[in-house]
């Protein structure tokens, strides 16, 4: 390259644009970090996609055949293969935004600087959040959706309340991502990690009623059962696929909603923290 | 909206780390149109500098004015109006030369009918367009340094910010930057460089700025400085350390600053006629490297 062979219309400033002037929540910014998100998406989607249907695949065989042989039924006349099958969701949707959120976001500003050249740009702490969260929401709402497929080759028959678990995985999902964001903008090191998802992400989701009921769990555990994201997931998506429970139902949302909303907030909280000194 | 005189100021900038202060009360002013280089050992505070520059971090005291918006409250207004070129390589190394641009022209808001022609353009500025498929992980060092640069200019902005932008680089890619960098000057766009090759800084910048300790000690055009800190001619003496300490000592005992290089120790002004143990020496013209060192001391921080 020799600058000299670049013309003026190729270098010279832009003239400014009269009257624009950029607000503090710009859709466009948001647009323009997904836009990113998706360039990337598509030179790794096959291998988020097989790891995100091969696991439900392998938890379905060996829970629903292995323990389901030994339970025939699980309650109102549920088999316990479509008990897990709808029970997954939940889990799918976890594994496929507070993972990926909590190791993404570490790489992106710690090792791979991504967000320092986004932040230089006209993009702020909280756009990057937002649409960083927007991003795996969607994803993990499709992604969500595999363990009901999986489900319905071994025998769950399809019905029209289904088609509310893709809007329940987003929901979910966003709330997750955010908690994924928030982890990795608090923790000192990627080996910190660890510690959160054998002491956080574990027990939430073995008490969220994926793979057992929880009105056999004492009472103590019923209530704090209440204060976990996991465990609304899996009551809404079993409710839409077996049958809505009224204001239950209301209830579990409107937490997947607060839940996504104090997340939300802790995230941009805690990145703004890490990334503007 | 008139355009400002200044493409950015600085003024009385303080910006503290804990018990270090990284920026102790700066003032720095790049004029429109110019080139302003900003020279300093490491740990002066020009990476914070720059970074203040972006509101990615904010200073503890002062004012500071970009595009002649006021920062931090309009900084996102000032960033959508300049290009960044940073220190270390952010480019996303899985996706092409094209996406990344492609990317960046949608954070910049360039308005989507001319989206296609400015990526067109980044392409021709980086010299990348046969390798617009090329994913950046494939593409040299000197490649990808380009590419960065066409990255920040993908908009049109009026003022570039480039932080250290040769670091790293082999000369031919330095000279073809340089070129790139000069071409920018002589279209009107602001720069403000920060780097610590002092050649770079001599040949590019209008006037330079140098830094030591979060301040600036001096500033002025490269000429400038060097009549004014370090006069028109220097006496160099190369030898072994213990006559270098032997001729440093002569020469401060006669009143006169010295600077020591890696293999000589250079004096100011002639000292070629005092007929002692350092007549032996050239006498060369000083240059901004005498100036530089004579300012930020000797030592490393």
């Amino acid at each position: 390259m020799t600058g000299a062979e670049l013309t003026s219309e190729q270098i010279a400033p832009r003239p400014p644009r009269e009257g624009r002037r950029l607000r503090r929540f710009e859709r466009s910014a948001v647009g323009g970090v997904l836009v990113r998100e998706m360039i990337n998406f598509s030179s790794y989607w096959r291998s988020t996609t097989f790891s995100s249907t091969v696991e439900p695949t392998i938890y379905l065989l060996a829970f629903g055949f292995g323990l389901g042989s030994l339970i025939s039924s699980v309650g109102d006349g549920i088999s316990y293969e479509e008990f897990v099958g709808t029970g997954m969701v939940a889990m799918a949707v976890l594994f496929s935004s507070a993972m990926p959120s909590m190791f993404g976001t570490f790489v992106k500003y710690s090792f791979q600087r991504t967000y320092d050249a986004i932040l230089a740009a006209p993009v702020d702490t909280e756009e990057l959040v937002s649409a960083e969260a927007l991003w795996m929401a969607m994803r993990a709402s499709v992604f969500g959706c595999a363990p009901l497929l999986v489900a319905m080759i071994f025998g769950l028959d399809p019905s029209w309340g289904m088609l509310a678990v893709p809007f329940i995985n987003f929901t979910a999902g966003f709330g997750w991502s955010c908690f994924g964001i928030s982890i990795a903008a608090f923790v000192k090191s990627i080996d910190n990690f660890g510690y959160i998802t054998s002491a956080v992400i574990t027990p939430l989701f073995l008490v969220a009623g994926t793979f057992f009921p929880i009105d056999q769990l004492p009472q103590w555990a019923q209530v704090l059962a209440q204060l976990n994201p996991l465990y609304h997931c899996v009551e809404l998506v079993r409710h839409a696929a077996f049958g809505w429970e009224g204001w239950a139902d209301v209830w579990n949302y409107a937490a997947l909603v607060a839940f996504g909303l104090l997340a939300w907030r802790v995230a941009i909280f805690g990145m703004r923290r890490k990334l503007v000194d | 909206m008139p355009v400002p005189d200044s493409a950015l100021s600085l003024r009385g900038v303080v910006k503290r780390y804990g018990a270090i202060t990284a920026v102790a009360g700066l003032d720095l002013e790049v004029p429109a149109g110019t080139c302003v280089g900003l020279l300093g050992p490491n740990g002066a505070g020009k990476s914070t500098t720059m970074r203040l520059l972006t509101a990615q971090a904010i200073a503890d005291e002062g004012a500071i004015e970009v595009l002649g918006y006021e920062l931090p409250g309009e900084s996102k207004q000032a960033r959508a109006e300049m290009g960044v070129v940073p220190q270390l390589d952010n480019l996303d190394t899985t996706l092409t030369v094209e996406q990344n641009l492609i990317v960046f022209s949608h954070l910049y808001r360039v308005p989507r009918p001319e989206r296609r022609e400015a990526i067109e353009r980044a392409l021709e500025i980086a010299n990348l367009r046969d390798r617009r498929h090329t994913r950046v992980d494939e593409l040299s060092g000197g490649m990808r340094r380009r590419l960065l640069i066409a990255r920040g200019l993908v908009h049109r902005p009026r003022l570039v910010l480039l932080d250290e932008p040769t670091v790293g680089l082999d000369p031919q890619v330095r000279q073809e930057l340089w070129a790139l960098i000069d071409r920018l000057r002589s279209e009107g766009i602001s720069i403000l460089m920060s780097t610590h090759y002092i050649e770079e800084a001599e040949r590019l910048a209008d006037t330079v700025t140098i830094m030591s300790h979060g301040k600036v000690v001096a500033e002025g055009p490269p000429a400038a400085l060097v009549a004014e800190h370090a006069g028109g001619e220097v006496h160099e003496v190369y030898g072994p350390p213990a006559r270098l300490a032997e001729i440093e000592a002569e020469a401060q005992a006669a009143g006169r600053r010295t600077r020591r290089t890696g293999t000589s120790v250079t004096i100011i002004g002639d000292f070629s006629g005092n007929g002692g143990p350092a007549a032996d020496g050239v006498q060369r013209a000083a240059n901004l490297e005498d100036v530089f060192v004579l300012l930020t001391g000797e030592e490393i921080a």
